[in-house]
């Protein structure tokens, strides 16, 4: 699902003293980039680019099996089979991109244990959407229309990303992302058409505690984005978080109103000059605060996740104990 | 996704060589339907190999992508070093009359 706009590191300084070897391998890689061409796990990356895309995939890649967690919470509950169903391959669909990530990310040499153990103590970021609590059945069907929808919004450009294998990942997540976006609206639909008032008002609810949020998954605005212009020269960021927010918010006003749902902004208005939505402001400082560990539920995801690791701790340790010992009694046969 | 891995912290001994005790990596290849070659399309970690074919359908062909998979260990594949890309796939470039193009036929029999 889920990419963020995370870029609010502090701007990385890049080491001044450089070898005459380094200048060139630099000014060869960054020819290719001009060239549109793709670079391979293989070639030869800057330091810094391959510390940012590192950075940018595996957050990618936590956010995706997190992102499992609230959503995991309604699949007891759901409300038909179908549902049920439905949210159980969503869910399926989360755990696998999160895999194709790991694996992109891994092609930068760090280790899928070292990007786990960087998620379990903290040190790793993802996005700040999972940390808000699924409330309602209303909740799941939001989270697909809007937070998958804000993912997509994100996620298409990085399909031509400059890292390749990164590129490919996001290729084929984006080929499953879009089920997801349709089950969740077409979930709210059915609310909204055939359910009772309290029904409807769950909806609304829900929308009102997402939207928010929603729009906070594009990253800060750009002139906060310290990381930003570097990403776009190297080709790994494609399109500015202020203009994947506003095609966003573009697209969703039409779609609330087939919904019959009202988005919870008082300035949201169309703006016949710059022929797109206006919009409120939004509150940086609760995206910060989030991000910084200190959100509704950051503590209970983070708590989840260790508790699932741990636990599986002797199945790992047993599948792999049991392929030694075949491996030994097939060399001794 | 990956990449054949030149990743340093994988020892070329057996199952998971480094301290941390990860399971090994396997580069998953699919046929998508009959009559098609296996292509790569990503990569997993399994302890063993029954495992790895298990975890690369659960993984790659949930949607009926495949008719058959293939899996092979990362540490396995030997592969061209991308340094020596020019020196090694240059030399075709100036023998353009391997093309069937290069041959400027009568129009007659331009088409055989």
């Amino acid at each position: 699902m889920y990419t963020q706009a995370m870029d609010n590191a502090p701007k990385e300084e890049r080491k001044a003293m450089r070898s005459v070897e380094e200048v060139e391998l630099e000014r060869r890689f960054d020819t290719k980039i001009d060239a549109g061409d793709f670079i391979e796990a293989k070639d030869w990356m800057p330091d810094h680019y391959r510390k940012t895309l590192l950075r940018q995939i595996s957050q990618h890649a936590h956010s995706e099996i997190v992102g499992m967690l609230p959503e995991g919470n309604w699949i007891t509950r759901a409300p038909t089979l179908k549902r049920k169903a439905i949210l159980l391959a969503k869910v399926q669909d989360e755990g696998g991109h999160g895999l194709y990530l790991y694996a992109a990310a891994e092609t930068l040499g760090t280790s899928r244990d070292q990007m786990i153990d960087a998620l379990h103590s903290g040190k790793a970021k993802y996005s700040s959407i999972f940390n808000y609590p699924t409330l309602t059945w209303a909740d799941i069907g939001t989270i697909g229309w809007l937070v998958d929808g804000a993912a997509i919004m994100n996620q298409v450009p990085i399909c031509r990303c400059s890292y390749a294998p990164y590129a490919r990942a996001m290729i084929r997540i984006c080929r499953e992302e879009s089920f997801h976006q349709r089950q969740g609206f077409d979930a709210l639909l059915t609310m909204m058409h055939k359910g009772t008032p309290e029904q409807k008002a769950m909806v609304q609810d829900a929308v009102n505690r997402w939207w928010w949020p929603s729009i906070m998954m594009f990253g800060p605005p750009d002139d906060q984005s310290p990381n930003s212009a570097q990403g776009m020269r190297w080709g790994i960021k494609r399109v500015s978080n202020d203009t994947l927010r506003q095609r966003f918010i573009d697209a969703s006003v039409d779609q609330a109103r087939i919904l019959g749902v009202t988005l919870p902004d008082p300035d949201l208005k169309w703006n016949a000059e710059r022929e797109c939505h206006d919009f409120g402001t939004i509150d940086w400082d609760e995206f910060k605060r989030v991000i910084a560990g200190f959100g509704p539920c950051n503590r209970e995801r983070l708590a989840q996740r260790q508790k699932a690791w741990g636990d599986g701790a002797w199945v790992r340790e047993a599948a792999l104990a049991y392929a030694r010992k075949q491996a030994t009694k097939e060399q001794a046969a | 996704m990956s990449e054949i891995k030149t990743n340093p912290m994988k020892g070329q001994s057996g199952a998971a060589s480094d301290a941390s005790n990860e399971w090994p990596l396997w580069e998953v290849f699919v046929r998508s339907k009959s009559g098609l070659d296996h292509k790569h399309c990503g990569s997993l970690h399994a302890a063993d190999a029954p495992m790895a074919i298990q975890l690369a359908r659960d993984v790659y062909t949930r949607r009926q992508e495949g008719s058959s998979v293939w899996v092979v260990r990362s540490d396995q594949i030997v592969a061209s070093d991308p340094a020596d890309k020019d020196m090694y796939f240059d030399p075709m470039e100036d023998k353009v009359y391997r093309h069937p193009t290069f041959y400027k036929l009568p129009s007659e029999v331009d088409h055989m």
